[in-house]
């Protein structure tokens, strides 16, 4: 049998229509799945958990022997770890979606997210004895609750710094200006984290020195100062060098000089070993995070998830993770299994107060502002790709 | 063997037993359609639906919307992404850069390529022939991110690209269009000399001498004999290095400095900010580019060669 073209055509031009017509109705139809109920009592343990979190934060020894917190989990309960590493919380957040995960640990920028799209569960902290000793001043916020119900237990803490060259600027920097208004000084070398949330420190920025924008906060940006802070960013954009989003390559940067100042972790300071580079909190404050244990809302071992959640807020094993990470521990009891605390500023409520933790931008403004609609998420991104152009 | 004519001899052949595989291979041998039908029906799935569902499918998602807040897809029909892609001053001044940064490298690879092919496939002995065969292949046995970060280094403040134009007053270009330019030259180079050096192999050393035979000078010959014969193996060199740079992102990332290309934008659609049709709208853009090219490509005459 011959087909003739046009019977051909036809023939393709139906399978086209047919194969769209199959893809459409097989779409990703699900809706936001409810968000669960919360737990009022522990069952038996079912033998495993599968925990996604930042590279860091779930060690068992296999990168490094001296560095495991994990196996003395697994014998302690017989929940045996599967973990999964992210690189950023927008990644985080689309691996959350599968469902794959009964726990994660999730910055402020994507737990909201999380609770709104229905993938966490709220988590009674009754059942989690470790949750007293934790510093009230990381409690029930912004960025772990939701009208009053807790969704997760704090993990640990830091802010974003500045980071610059010694050799550059050998009388110390004080401000963000050095980056923003002044960074002309040293074009082609400033760098910058590659997040929307970056957008968040421009707006630290502008609080200080615009004050006639009316910035509350950060993260609660409308129209006009969401354009000023895009303003501000597209002039630093004629002045980077790279932007970085994998650590690595931001202390790369800075050891060989190819970035001589920008925003940086208290991490990346203690890896850089070329001895010339110096961290410090400006005097306009800045972001940071403070990172969440969350349970997923389709969770299959939800026991050993919460057995995970005591476990890692516990005095030692919370030391080791956040000492590993480079970041404050989430409670005073955790500082006696460190030397570090006192770098890190753990506890020091003035501190932690000049710091605008990672929070994910929505409509609702965020600083409690009922007249006008603050710009969300979707409208950072797009902001932040029209800076980088 | 002439016995098995005889009757005799084949009735000492025992009749072969009759297996359900014995039936379905007499089916088969007796249904030509069939058998071929169960031979292509892999081959054909893999075509259908790993290739073309999943282009459809992209074409597909491009047409839907992505709930903001809480990043559920929504399959409702929008012309809103394509719009944005299409009109946004974003996307054109990406794509221009996209598209300028891959013919660049496509025509400095080329430049860089008909050379040395010519030399591997026409000067060189054929001992001389293998080694700069096994040399071209050579780099396509380290992976991509090492070589990738390899450059980062070369090109860093005080690596090895400083350290050798010192002495000439120069420096690193830094990190930047340039850096991915040579980069993505670097890494595409042995996709470029591969095809271009077979083609040559298909030069017949005669033509040459008949050329010059008739008085035509080097040029003379390049130009009137293998050019015209080596023209298809350099437009099929150049859809690979043309293509290759159009998708990448993972070399701007790692020496690109602060530029984005088209791809680190459908990447940050995908990952950051988890919008999947708009990311399928922006990886349209590279799609209808191909076929452009390709379309001109054919229209060259080029493609009846391959």
């Amino acid at each position: 049998m011959r087909l003739t073209t046009a019977r051909r055509s036809t023939l393709f031009a139906g399978l086209a229509i047919a194969s769209v017509a199959v893809l459409t109705a097989c779409g990703t139809a699900s809706g936001g799945g409810d968000s669960g109920e919360e737990a009022t009592e522990l069952g038996d343990y079912e033998g495993s958990v599968s925990i996604l979190a930042w590279p860091g934060y779930v060690e068992d020894g296999s990168n490094d022997p001296s560095v495991d917190w994990v196996s003395a989990f697994e014998e302690e309960t017989g929940c045996m770890v599967e973990s999964k590493t992210y690189g950023t919380s927008d990644e985080a957040f689309s691996l959350m979606k599968t469902g794959d995960y009964d726990v994660v640990a999730a910055s402020g920028d994507a737990s909201l997210r999380l609770v709104a799209a229905g993938e966490v569960a709220p988590v009674n902290t009754d059942l989690l004895k470790n949750y007293d000793g934790i510093f009230d001043f990381l409690k029930m916020q912004s960025w772990n609750s939701v009208d009053g119900v807790s969704y997760g237990i704090p993990h640990g803490y830091g802010a974003n710094l500045l980071m610059y060259n010694t050799d550059v600027f050998p009388d110390g920097l004080t401000s963000w200006s050095a980056v923003f208004d002044d960074a002309a000084a040293n074009s082609g070398k400033v760098t910058a984290y590659d997040s929307p949330i970056y957008i968040a420190d421009a707006a630290v920025y502008l609080m200080a020195t615009q004050p006639e924008l009316g910035i509350e906060n950060p993260y609660a940006l409308d129209e006009t100062q969401l354009a000023a802070a895009v303003e501000l960013l597209k002039a630093q954009r004629q002045h980077i060098g790279e932007y970085w989003s994998d650590y690595l390559k931001e202390i790369q940067a800075f050891e060989t000089g190819d970035s001589v100042v920008g925003t940086t972790w208290q991490v990346i300071q203690n890896s850089i070993t070329t001895g010339n580079t110096e961290v410090v909190l400006p005097d306009e404050g800045t972001t940071g995070w403070s990172d969440t244990w969350m349970i997923s809302s389709q969770a299959k071992s939800p026991n050993c998830a919460y057995a995970w959640l005591d476990y890692i807020a516990s005095p030692e094993a919370n030391a080791q993770a956040t000492a590993y990470f480079g970041e404050a521990p989430s409670s005073q009891a955790a500082c006696e299994f460190r030397d570090d605390c006192e770098a890190y500023h753990a506890g020091d409520a003035d501190y932690a107060s000049q710091i605008w933790y990672w929070s994910t931008p929505i409509a609702d403004c965020l600083d409690g502002r009922t007249d006008v609609e603050c710009t969300d998420y979707a409208a950072w991104t797009t902001a932040w790709q029209e800076i980088k152009g | 063997m002439s016995s098995a004519a005889t009757p005799h001899v084949t009735a000492g052949v025992p009749q072969p037993r009759d297996t359900p595989a014995r039936r379905i291979s007499v089916f088969l041998s007796q249904h030509a359609r069939v058998r071929l039908g169960l031979l292509l029906t892999a081959p054909l799935f893999w075509l259908g639906l790993v290739y073309v569902v999943a282009l459809a499918a992209l074409l597909i998602t491009a047409f839907w919307t992505v709930d903001s807040f809480t990043g559920q897809v929504r399959t409702e029909f929008t012309l809103d992404n394509i719009i944005t892609v299409v009109t946004g001053s974003l996307y054109q001044t990406v794509t221009l850069r996209t598209v300028g940064v891959a013919l660049l490298v496509t025509v400095i690879d080329i430049a860089i390529a008909l050379p040395v092919a010519f030399f591997m496939a026409k000067v060189a002995g054929p001992r001389l022939q293998r080694i700069l065969v096994i040399a071209v292949l050579m780099p396509l046995w380290a992976s991509y991110l090492v070589k990738a970060y390899a450059w980062r280094s070369v090109l860093a403040e005080g690596g090895v690209v400083d350290w050798m134009t010192a002495p000439f007053g120069g420096s690193s270009p830094g990190y930047g269009l340039p850096a991915v330019v040579i980069t993505l030259s670097y890494l595409w180079l042995p996709y470029v000399i591969l095809p271009i050096y077979a083609g040559l192999e298909r030069v017949p050393d005669s033509l040459l001498e008949a050329s010059s035979d008739l008085g035509a000078k080097t040029w003379r010959t390049m130009g009137s004999v293998v050019m015209p014969m080596l023209w298809p193996s350099i437009i099929a060199a150049s859809i690979f290095s043309f293509s290759l740079s159009l998708g990448d992102y993972i070399t701007v990332n790692i020496v690109g400095g602060a530029n984005q290309l088209l791809g680190n934008l459908v990447y940050t659609n995908v990952g950051a900010a988890n919008n999947l049709p708009l990311a399928s709208a922006i990886a349209l853009i590279p799609v209808a580019i191909m076929i452009v090219y390709l379309t001109a490509a054919r229209r060259s005459g080029a493609l009846e060669n391959l």
